[in-house]
């Protein structure tokens, strides 16, 4: 049974407690002796808890771990402010009698009010309403001194006055923390040196903690005001004293406060003092408390792996071998275990540890391992090594959405990295560059359970972003399906079997096949289905079933009667078959098709050949010649443009001056070059790999073909037209104030054809735009999504139905309106046409 | 008449469903295009209801987080291009990621205020759309000055009138001389032809005359305040008007427009105006067209959510450290996400407790958070084996 925390209370801490809290109470600054012990009384007194290894506590009897450490305390010679309260100090100084120390309103006129605390903290009160005395001016100067009528108000004064204001008044003024007094310190809480370990350098040196050094400061000053108070030094003296303890106690809790110089380390680094041990992204709370670190887990390099499931990762035997998954010895699998624990730490499938019933491990090594296999019993614990068909969760960073995170089953492999299926990509984006993945190893049963049924590859296939399927097909998959069934795509019996034998496929293949035949293999027997595929040019008029080219898809029966299958069929974020297939047969099935719909592809592919080069984006001279005419007339276009601005003709775009209207014609007329381009191409062009693949949809599109074969186009920087650069000018080529396209980024040549050195140059500009735009998008993007999952993640719904926050506030009484989860959805709603056709049989 | 019976026939089989209305409406329109038999009808909506029981969202989801991803998600690969000239009609509005960011802040103004109105019934022309949008585009002296002149030795202010543009706002030198005394006091004005010459009663510096001039620049002639464009478009069969620049309240009382069917992405004017459900209904309409816009497919559900979320106390509130966040019952869940020392000392002041009921103070202190499988307990407590 856990133990667990039912609640936090905050409050603030009263002298008294402190005193009670603390074993020792600091009086010297020294740190260590002569020997190097640690002096008693001082800030690393032995007292305080133990950071070395071997030692006992003095205090509990407790070593390192086991001793949380105690505290100390100091006290001052004279109070201080507590700087991360002076706020609220100021407001209870203004808000209170100077004299009796009530609240300056009597409570029957605060009930009155709707917002008592604003009266009481901003409304000015001249006359106390209780004892009727005259309330002078308060007045806090940054960061902690506090004035009266302009003359200063001492941390002293300010405690003798707080402690005037009575119980009840404190609740008026919402302080339920503790008595304001308190807010002053007089006594000085020691953390414990647990909390601030000083580390030995491999030279012997002792290297103090910031927190430490901070504290030797304090203490020091302190002696030192002492011995000023008691030797009777004139007030000055002691009143710089006071001061440089107030900055030094200030620092101690904050080292960044405006208006004060930051405490600094003899190397000039500014100290981490309480309030940076906590705040921001490398503080307490962000990356110690948000984040832990885990054992159990292993980062390395990822490959694809195209013969896996999408539900598999493979994972290197070495790594194996030091990732465990602890078993429970039992009566039925106590001599598996045995065998296991035989076998040794270093083979595969081996085991690393043995637990005890008490709790304590045992480390399983090449020459104890037969003993140890002797000794468990009931009630020890296994820790085995990963194995084939374990359970673990996989990541990759940036973890963006809850796709980033997903279980895996293990497969074994005797590489160096971690592999993947590619159609997994999609989700964690990632790629083969040089990536890396996360591995952790859940190691509860009821873990691993849960990580089984919810966090498996395959109950991932549909996104909840948009209810669509997120895992699909990719690049050589898509291309090779694409081409494998194409009408003309015949398949020989032999090639048949082989490829059907290496997708996991048994059947009895009789005859030669068409592509179309082979594809339908992967199909579920009572599958109906029509669409139109990717490569659909939208004619006026859908001929469907008799498309000349073939784009309409129509799936009988299982079988592929027409169409191409492409990204649409199977792609990611489209993937109409394996939506279907997951909606309609589960997701386990939808698995299984995507497992063998990719390995077809490539198995094809691998047969066919498929390549791309130089050759590809060569285009007909006839149709260069076409572009080139099409942009020399554009450039024309433009001129006439220009000519007309000059003599001040041009038609003015109303919100725009007439320069901008120029600027927005000019790009309008430049923009259509590019679509005409594409459009030449697109019909003069043969169709190769890289035809193949814009297509398809499996990778790069027209327009990149368009830019490599016939007219790279505008360039733009913010939208615009080209324009930065020198005076008047973008480069020195160009005469002052020229407005002509070929001044102002447009790039009528091809990549294949080449740029000359200020096409380049304009390429380049808006290449660089581009990479900028990136990098501060995904700062600004990365910000939005941390406040958007903070604001609303405590939004769940309950078991009434209804979505509420954790102060069971609601928030929505239906969750999104109808109660339709998207991750479950058809594209967020219900197919009803598709469930009328299915059972009308019209779809048959 | 059979036709008739068939359609009373479906109404029945449906209209006792408990099924989400949208849904319902969806099947009798299918009904009305596949017509099946009776028997076919009522086996079709059995499924039917059965796929959407098997949609429904499970208790313990956690649905805030699942938006929030969602959303941001593909925010990822928007742009940041502000601006963008959508055609020949010059339509400039803030899109793309700042645009959404601007929405989950809940920023008073936007960058790019915009209205959409449409004309009623009987002014449906392009003529009467064309006069409205004339009218209602705030013209101010400045765009008509085609010069001024600063004149510091009568130390007078000399500007020369677009006269056709005065003409055309249905004014002359007279009327513009009227108005222009309204908002200037201490000056004499007079004018001459096409010139205004505003003369200062006392001596004055340059200075004086600067802001003077910039003053009566921005002097409203024409129109209503804050809308600077107007376009004329056809939507459908319908004309309407598109605005840059919101004023919702001054548009209301045009007689030629349709006052239902007013919008503005305003959204704090329209909760002014409309009250907290349509400021709501902005937000989701606002962020849906802005990811829209960009091509992501995102489905609405995530952005309700957010909606309701932001306006759920009937104020609209902001995604972030000064709204919702910022608002949290937790001391830790508000220490965790910014103003970490801030929100401990005041807590610490104010006594406050921490329930740990919400999802990250249990993160912080390891223990399990109250979402998803977790929601549940055991009401059983087994013996600990000392009881025994």
């Amino acid at each position: 049974m856990y133990k667990r925390i039912a609640a936090i209370n905050f409050g603030l801490l009263s002298p008294k407690v402190i005193k009670k809290m603390a074993t020792v109470e600091i009086t010297r600054y020294d740190l260590y002796d002569k020997d190097g012990y640690p002096v008693e009384g001082g800030v690393m007194d032995p007292r305080l808890g133990v950071v070395d290894p071997g030692l006992r506590c003095r205090v509990c009897g407790g070593g390192v771990g086991t001793c949380l450490g105690h505290f100390g305390y100091l006290e001052l010679a004279r109070p201080v402010i507590h700087v991360s309260h002076v706020k609220t100090i100021y407001k209870i100084l203004r808000s209170t009698c100077e004299k009796c120390g009530r609240v300056l309103e009597t409570p029957e006129e605060l009930k009155k009010s709707d917002n008592p605390l604003y009266d009481l903290y901003v409304a000015k009160k001249t006359k106390c309403p209780h004892c009727g005395a005259k309330q002078r001016k308060i007045k806090l100067q940054k960061p902690y001194t506090f004035t009266i009528d302009d003359k200063p108000l001492t941390p002293l004064e300010i405690r003798e006055w707080f402690e005037r204001i009575p119980d009840e008044d404190l609740k008026l003024l919402n302080i339920k923390g503790g008595r304001p007094e308190w807010l002053i310190i007089t006594l000085l809480p020691i953390p414990p040196v647990t909390v601030r370990p000083s580390i030995t350098l491999e030279t012997g040196e002792r290297s103090e903690d910031d927190l430490t050094h901070k504290l030797v400061d304090i203490v020091r000053i302190n002696q030192r005001l002492k011995d000023n108070i008691s030797i009777g030094a004139p007030d000055f003296i002691i009143d710089d004293l006071w001061e440089l303890l107030q900055y030094h106690v200030a620092t101690y809790f904050d080292n960044n406060l405006s208006g004060v110089p930051q405490a600094r380390h003899r190397s000039g680094r500014a100290l981490r003092t309480l309030a940076q041990r906590l705040k921001g992204k490398e503080g307490r709370f962000r990356n110690n408390l948000s984040g832990k670190r885990v054992n159990f887990s292993s980062r390395t390099v990822i490959s694809p792996d195209p013969m896996i499931s999408i539900n598999e990762v493979g994972v290197p035997e070495v790594v194996a071998k030091e990732l465990t998954v602890p078993i429970k010895v039992n009566k039925r699998n106590i001599s598996f275990l045995k065998s296991i624990i035989k076998k040794g730490p270093n083979a595969i499938d081996g085991a690393n540890y043995v637990i005890r019933p008490d709790g304590r491990k045992k480390k399983i090594t090449e020459e104890n391992k037969n003993e140890i296999a002797e000794e468990i019993d009931i009630g020890y614990s296994v820790e085995r090594h990963l194995k084939d068909g374990d359970i673990v969760v996989f990541n990759r960073q940036p973890s963006l959405h809850r796709m980033s995170m997903m279980a895996h089953k293990v497969r074994l492999t005797p590489w160096r990295t971690f592999t993947l299926n590619l159609c997994v990509c999609a989700p964690y984006n990632a790629d083969f560059d040089g990536d890396e993945m996360n591995l952790h190893v859940p190691q509860t049963e009821e873990a691993q359970t849960e990580a089984k049924r919810l966090m498996l590859v395959e109950n991932h296939i549909r996104s909840p972003r948009f209810g669509g399927p997120l895992i699909g097909c990719i690049q050589d998959h898509i291309s090779g399906n694409y081409l494998l069934t194409k009408k003309e795509t015949k398949i020989k019996k032999e090639d048949a079997i082989q490829i059907l034998q290496n997708i996991g496929i048994e059947a009895d293949v009789t005859r030669d096949l068409t592509g179309k035949e082979l594809f339908s293999y992967l199909l579920p027997k009572d599958l109906n289905m029509e669409f139109k595929s990717n490569a659909c040019i939208g004619c006026e008029k859908c001929d469907k079933e008799k498309c000349p080219y073939d784009y309409y898809v129509v799936i009988r029966n299982g079988e592929l009667k027409n169409g191409v299958i492409d990204s649409k069929a199977i792609g990611r974020e489209k993937g109409l078959i394996v939506d279907l297939i997951e909606k309609k047969y589960g997701s386990s099935k939808a698995r299984e098709f995507l497992d063998r719909v990719s390995k077809l592809g490539i198995n094809f592919l691998s047969r066919h050949g498929f390549t791309i080069g130089l050759s590809d984006v060569e285009v007909p001279a006839e149709a260069k010649r076409k572009i080139k005419k099409a942009v020399e007339e554009s450039e024309r276009e433009c001129g006439i443009l220009i000519k007309n601005y000059e003599k001040g003709e041009v038609k003015q775009i109303p919100g725009q001056t007439i320069k901008e209207s120029l600027e927005t014609h000019i790009l309008k007329t430049l923009r259509k070059v590019l679509d005409k381009a594409s459009d030449i191409i697109e019909e003069n062009i043969k169709e190769n790999c890289a035809v193949v693949m814009a297509k398809s949809g499996a990778r790069g599109s027209m327009l990149n073909l368009t830019q490599l074969a016939g007219c790279i186009g505008q360039q733009t920087t913010q939208g615009e037209r080209i324009n930065r650069g020198y005076k008047m000018r973008t480069l020195p080529h160009f005469k002052r104030g020229e407005l002509s396209p070929d001044a102002h980024g447009f790039v009528p040549s091809s990549f294949k054809d080449g740029l000359n050195p200020f096409e380049f140059f304009f390429n380049a500009m808006n290449g660089r735009e581009g990479l900028m735009d990136k990098s501060l998008r995904t700062r600004k993007s990365g910000y939005m999504e941390r406040r958007l999952v903070n604001a609303l993640q405590d939004l769940k719904v309950e078991y009434d139905g209804t979505v509420r926050d954790d102060r069971g506030v609601i928030v929505q009484f239906t969750p999104g309106e109808d109660k339709i989860d998207p991750s479950k959805s058809e594209w967020g709603g219900i197919n009803i046409d598709r469930i009328i056709e299915d059972e009308m049989g019209k779809g048959a | 008449m059979k036709w008739e019976r068939v359609h009373k026939m479906y109404e029945e089989l449906i209209s006792n469903l408990e099924l989400p209305e949208k849904i319902k409406e969806d099947m009798s329109k299918s009904f009305e295009i596949y017509k099946p038999t009776k028997s076919q009808a009522k086996k079709i909506i059995d499924r039917i209801v059965n796929t959407y029981k098997k949609m429904l969202y499970e208790p313990g989801e956690a649905i805030g987080v699942i938006a929030a991803q969602s959303i941001s998600e593909p925010a990822t690969q928007m742009t940041m291009r502000t601006y963008h000239v959508a055609g020949a009609a010059a339509k400039q509005v803030s899109l793309g990621l700042p645009r959404l960011i601007e929405i989950v802040d809940a920023r008073r103004e936007p960058t790019t205020p915009m209205m959409e109105i449409y004309m009623k019934k009987e002014f449906n022309t392009k003529e009467d759309a064309a006069k409205v949008a004339k009218k209602i585009k705030e013209t101010k002296l400045k765009n008509i000055v085609l010069e001024d002149v600063i004149d510091l030795v009568n130390s007078e202010v000399e500007l020369k009138i677009d006269i056709n543009y005065l003409n055309n706002l249905d004014m002359n030198m007279e009327s513009l001389k009227k108005t222009l005394k309204k908002y200037i006091k201490n000056y004499d004005i007079t004018t001459e032809d096409t010139t205004v010459k505003i003369t200062s009663k006392k001596e004055t510096t340059i200075r004086e005359l600067q802001k003077l001039k910039l003053k009566i620049f921005d002097i409203s002639l024409r129109g209503i305040r804050g809308i600077t464009q107007t376009i004329v478009t056809k939507k459908g069969n319908e004309w309407m008007i598109i605005t840059l620049g919101s004023n919702i309240k001054k548009v209301l009382g045009i007689k030629e427009l349709d006052p239902t069917r007013i919008y503005s992405n305003n959204i704090s004017e329209v909760e002014k105006l409309f009250g907290i459900e349509a400021a709501r209904n902005v937000i989701i309409s606002e962020s849906s067209k802005t990811l829209a816009d960009q091509g992501l497919d995102v489905d609405p559900r995530h952005l309700i959510l957010v909606g309701d979320t932001m306006t759920m106390d009937g104020t609209i509130k902001a995604i972030g450290r000064y709204g919702v966040s910022g608002e949290k019952r937790s001391v830790l869940a508000r220490a965790n996400f910014e103003t970490t020392v801030k929100h401990l000392t005041d807590a610490a002041v104010e006594g406050e407790v921490d329930r740990l009921d919400s999802i990250i103070e249990n993160v912080l202190i390891n223990q399990v958070a109250p979402i998803g499988t977790a929601m549940c307990d055991l009401v059983f407590k087994p013996k600990t084996s000392k009881e025994k």
